[in-house]
């Protein structure tokens, strides 16, 4: 008994222990390092802060959608968060994640890579008191198509062969095709790993609609988030593809801009213009320019140009959206949402864009958004 | 056993002929070569090549060196011994590479600073930021689960081993068993769908209440297998003696097997202290700091580690974090299992073995 | 704690002490005994409530998917939800799911087996502590760093043996390769086989422990040699509880979610050939599919969770009744 006791004793001292320790912990941590932090070699994070209107924006604001989008947010909550004291949670769990969790009131806005359907606007009307569900396009960007052939530096390929490198109509690095684009560069007998998203995403609609508008005959589905073409080997998020691109000889893959880097090197597409065109902040800039509002009312959805032929103009561009009720928005959470798209759709928040990859939305498109923002309610 | 005869030269004793205890390294040593020798002759490049003939000479090479000089009998059991060895020593080789791969890499950016700050604003493809705010969410997560878990999870099993006859101990079983079948996004699904219900925001709490779904039939199912592991003896005795049986079971069945409980419970919250998939539906992520559990999104350990690797951009900072997080996760699961081998080895009943 | 100081008081002298202790057995006589009867059997009716709901919640979602699925959803080879005639079927994720965990279990049982072996009665004494120790370590490794680990080191290191097999077994057509990534379902098999290796290896130490030193000394005594004594008296022993612990890393193999989805390539089409990419498990389907579904594709990942459900359902099922079996001739105090 008396052991027993002793023991209990010594659980109870333990627990004590445990139960001191985990308050201890929680007095020590912090939340500062924005600029008191170890390293922040990031440009964006310079940005001018001076401009932007708080209004009364406080608490803590829960958004989720596009992972295309995640580093634009990144920069501007940075920014807006040393300006504003307000955190902003973005998570980016992709455009379908966001609008399910939009539609089910849970968050104050979504990203997403594609407009609202229908089906989702109405299902919108429930959270939004006397309203609905917007889009608001806030970044624009490339979608790079990465290999690793080794020995080849310059690669240019158009819309149908990357149809048929996708659609494993051409499986060789050397076939005629890829040669007749790429005179003078010496191709390597070795066969093409073309790797696509395994999970849906908007990255992958936007590349196919880019496909299904250029080259219809060469790729003959019907698009959409989910990969429909057989054939070819898939990997997870766009760190997977990349990773897989990376690690494997003759791979080819699409995702963002940012994932070019180490050992991954872009495809340049030949337009119809006088130059192929590689992918860039700037190039798709000029394509994006000529994107079309094909939303009604307050909605701002936009219609792109995957055929341009514009010099300069690199084709393969996405738009991401932010989500938002136009009426009905939660009192609680409507300044600090109208404050920070109020800065992202502001001069200064578009001009963090081209330093990380992604393009501006073009100015007339950007007026609109600024007086739709001012509008939410 | 013409063999035996021939070395049986000393009459006074009855050992038979062995072989000296260096044979089995000569023996490996040789297969490699000659392995090596022949990969090399016949041109065939492939490492998994002459590992293969090695491994095969040497199997063929024991047996028939000590089905020569020890006989059949030994022989089988040399090949048996070496077969466990090399079983071993394939299965050791991922295991390590794991260890060395997650502290190798993590050691990088693991520090005080990384354990002790949050994610901040410190965009995902910028070095800096830390763990601190996963760290509190998975402690407090895990810990509001193994609160409502385990003794809900051990009185369940006291109910089935010690009153439980009947069909609600049936139902209760079977519905254990099923239990550890569900995929713990459903977990998560199912609680978020009651969530919405009541309109609720994203709250650690949420996640803790799924976690518990997927930690009680792990619990369950171990308790009871200790518990019934306790002789009916002592029940017997206690009970002769005109103890009641609540007292019986809480002064003598539950002291006797704590220690294996205990056990099952760290294991089971190990267990629960990898888990993805609810806390990404429930708790939502998070990169600042949230104490309250009740109130508002958090992080936690593996979530952050998902995070990382999904949205790195391809950014080594983000890999580096993630490994980091890795091995702290590690760590934590380490720390649990130590203290419940030693809670086990402290209470555990002193046997014969 | 007043429930203490009533039970206390020592029974009334009037009862018979055989019927007191029959009734005590019973355990519902005195206050106390109602409490803890109380309390636990409301425990158990509290697991059975919550596991009813989620039942009628899975089955609710997955009836809702299933009836407006536009294809068979038992034999279709596509998954794809996000359009206006949904059409999914589960055969990819069946097949998928059953090779991926066959052979892991191939690969996993044997080594596991000789490596509980090797800690109880093989190792050097010294040495055998602290390999058993560092696999109960790795039996509580999360698996999402099992999945970063394939991804970033497994992945790379199987070109080699792929080719091997290639080389050697690519006439059998199930090991030929077209020399895509190493992404395909051995790939996953062997990382699923390396992560419940050290489940496996757990409980079949334990059940090797607990072979009566007498059945073991009296072999030795007979002039057995060691392999003779694991073969006639510790394998036997050990038979079903072997088994039992195969069943549990089956159960995890059938289920794991993010090791698979960060080394397989996975498209909704069946490879002859074990070596090339393709396929999928359930567990994956739902990781890579959920967070661009909509309500809709959601509930039809719902229905295959509750496919996986009756799979591990059968899975666990067997091993309870293999468990149950080995009590009845053990004859061990249960």
């Amino acid at each position: 008994m008396k052991l027993q006791r002793k023991n209990r004793l010594r659980a109870l001292s333990l627990g004590a222990v445990a139960v001191s320790g985990a308050l201890a912990l929680t007095a020590c941590g912090s939340d500062d390092n924005g600029n008191g932090g170890k390293e922040s070699g990031n440009p964006s994070a310079s940005a001018n802060t001076a401009s932007i209107k708080c209004d009364d924006a406080k608490g803590q604001l829960l958004a989720d959608g596009s992972s295309a989008q995640k580093n634009a947010i990144d920069a501007w909550v940075k920014a807006f968060s040393q300006a504003c004291g307000v955190q902003i949670n973005y998570k980016g769990g992709g455009s379908g994640a966001g609008v399910t969790a939009f539609t089910q009131g849970q968050v104050a806005f979504a990203g997403s890579d594609s407009a609202l359907k229908p089906e989702e606007v109405t299902a919108s009307k429930k959270i939004c008191d006397g309203g609905q569900g917007i889009d608001l396009p806030m970044v624009g960007g490339p979608i790079a198509v990465g290999y690793n052939v080794p020995g080849v530096d310059n690669l240019v390929l158009d819309a149908p062969t990357l149809a048929k490198i996708f659609d494993s109509k051409i499986t060789k690095w050397n076939d005629p095709a890829i040669a007749a684009l790429n005179k003078g560069v010496k191709l390597p007998d070795l066969k093409i790993q073309a790797f696509h998203r395994s999970d849906e995403s908007g990255t992958t609609d936007n590349f196919t609609k880019y496909l299904i508008a250029t080259t219809p005959d060469n790729w003959k589905y019907s698009g959409g988030k989910a990969w429909q073409a057989k054939g070819g080997q898939s990997a997870p998020q766009s760190a997977g593809v990349a990773q897989q691109v990376k690690q494997t000889s003759g791979a080819i893959g699409y995702f963002e801009l940012s994932y070019v880097k180490d050992g991954i090197k872009a495809v340049s597409i030949d337009t119809g213009a006088s130059k192929p065109v590689a992918p860039s902040s700037e190039s798709a800039t000029a394509d994006i320019a000529a994107a079309k509002v094909i939303g009604t009312g307050k909605d701002l959805s936009l219609q792109l140009d995957y055929k341009t032929k514009a010099e300069g103009a690199y084709p393969i561009t996405l738009v991401t959206y932010e989500i938002v009720c136009d009426k009905g928005n939660k009192s609680d959470t409507l300044p600090a949402t109208k404050a920070f798209l109020r800065y992202i759709a502001s001069e200064d928040g578009q001009k963090v864009l081209p330093g990380i990859g992604y393009a501006p939305v073009p100015a007339e498109i950007i007026a609109k958004v600024r007086t739709t923002v001012e509008g939410l309610s | 056993m013409s063999n035996a005869l021939v070395t049986d030269k000393r009459p006074s004793t009855l050992r038979a002929a062995s072989l000296p205890k260096w044979t089995p390294w000569a023996i490996a040593a040789g297969s490699l070569a000659l392995g090596i020798g022949i990969s090399a002759a016949a041109g065939l490049g492939s490492s998994i090549q002459w590992g293969l003939i090695a491994a095969v000479l040497f199997v063929l090479g024991t047996y028939g060196i000590a089905a020569r000089v020890e006989g059949r009998r030994q022989a089988r059991d040399r090949v048996a011994t070496s077969l466990v060895w090399v079983a071993f020593l394939i299965a050791v080789i991922p295991l390590v590479s794991l260890i060395w791969v997650t502290v190798a890499r993590g050691a990088k950016v693991l520090d005080v600073y990384f354990l002790t700050h949050s994610m901040g604003v410190v965009a995902d493809t910028e070095p800096g930021g830390g763990i601190y705010h996963a760290i509190i969410g998975s402690l407090e997560q895990v810990g509001l689960a193994t609160l409502i878990g385990a003794p809900i999870g051990v009185l369940t099993a006291i109910y089935l081993v010690e009153y439980g006859r009947g069909r609600l101990a049936k139902a209760v079983t079977f519905f254990v068993d099923v239990m550890t079948g569900i995929p713990s996004i459903v977990a998560g699904l199912f609680i978020l769908s009651l969530m919405l219900i009541f309109k609720m925001q994203p709250f650690g709490f949420a996640g803790s209440l799924a976690l518990a779904i997927l930690m009680m039939p792990v619990v369950v199912r171990s308790t009871e297998e200790m518990l019934k592991l306790v002789p009916n003896e002592l029940r017997e005795a206690s009970l002769a003696l005109g103890v009641p049986k609540w007292r019986t079971i809480l002064k003598v069945v539950l002291p006797t097997s704590i220690g294996g409980i205990t056990t099952g419970v760290m294991l089971a919250v190990a267990r629960i202290a990898g888990e993805t998939a609810p806390v990404l539906l429930l708790v939502f992520g998070n990169p600042f700091i949230n104490n309250n559990p009740f109130e508002g999104a958090q992080a936690s350990l593996p979530l952050y580690i998902y995070q990382q690797f999904a949205n790195s951009a391809g950014s080594g900072a983000a890999y580096d974090r993630a490994w980091a997080a890795s091995l702290t996760l590690i760590a934590f699961v380490m720390i649990l299992n130590l203290v419940a081998r030693g809670i086990a080895r402290w209470k555990a009943p002193k046997t014969g073995r | 704690m007043d429930i203490s100081t009533t039970t206390d008081v020592p029974p009334p002298a009037s009862h018979s002490k055989a019927a007191e202790q029959k009734r005590a057995a019973r355990g519902a006589t005195r206050p106390g005994d109602r409490i803890f009867l109380g309390l636990s059997r409301g425990s158990g009716i509290l697991l059975l409530a919550i596991m009813a709901a989620i039942a009628v919640f899975l089955t609710y979602r997955a009836a809702l998917a299933i009836s407006k699925d536009h294809a068979n959803f038992l034999t279709t080879f596509e998954w794809n939800t996000n359009v206006l005639e949904p059409k999914f079927g589960i055969a990819v994720l069946v097949f998928g799911t059953i090779v991926s965990s066959v052979i892991a279990m191939a690969i996993a049982v044997p080594i596991a087996v000789a490596i509980a072996l090797f800690i109880t009665h093989y190792a050097p004494r010294r040495m055998s502590g602290p390999v058993a120790y560092v696999i109960d370590l790795l039996a509580a490794v999360p698996s999402i760093v099992y999945g970063l680990w394939g991804a970033l080191v497994l992945v790379p290191h199987m070109n080699g043996l792929f080719g091997w097999l290639n080389d050697f077994f690519g006439w059998t057509g199930l090991f030929s390769w077209d020399e895509g990534a190493p992404r395909s379902m051995l790939t996953v098999g062997i990382l699923l086989a390396i992560m419940i290796l050290p489940i496996i290896t757990n409980v079949s130490r334990e059940v090797f422990r607990q072979v009566p030193r007498m059945h073991e000394e009296a072999a030795l005594a007979l002039g057995a040699t060691r392999w003779e004594v694991v073969r006639m008296s510790v394998l036997p022993f050990g038979r079903s509880g072997v088994i039992s612990a195969s069943m549990l890393g089956l159960g995890r193999a059938l289920g794991e979610t993010m090791a698979v989805a960060t080394v397989l390539s996975p498209s909704f089409d069946i490879q002859a050939s074990l070596l090339n990419p393709g396929g999928g498990t359930f567990a994956q389907n739902i990781a890579s599919k959920f967070s661009e579904a909509n309500e809709f594709g959601r509930d039809a990942l719902i229905a295959s969770g509750l496919v996986l459900f009756v799979i591990t359902l059968l899975v666990n099922g067997a091993a309870r009744l293999i468990i149950a079996r080995r009590a009845e001739y053990s004859g061990a105090n249960a």
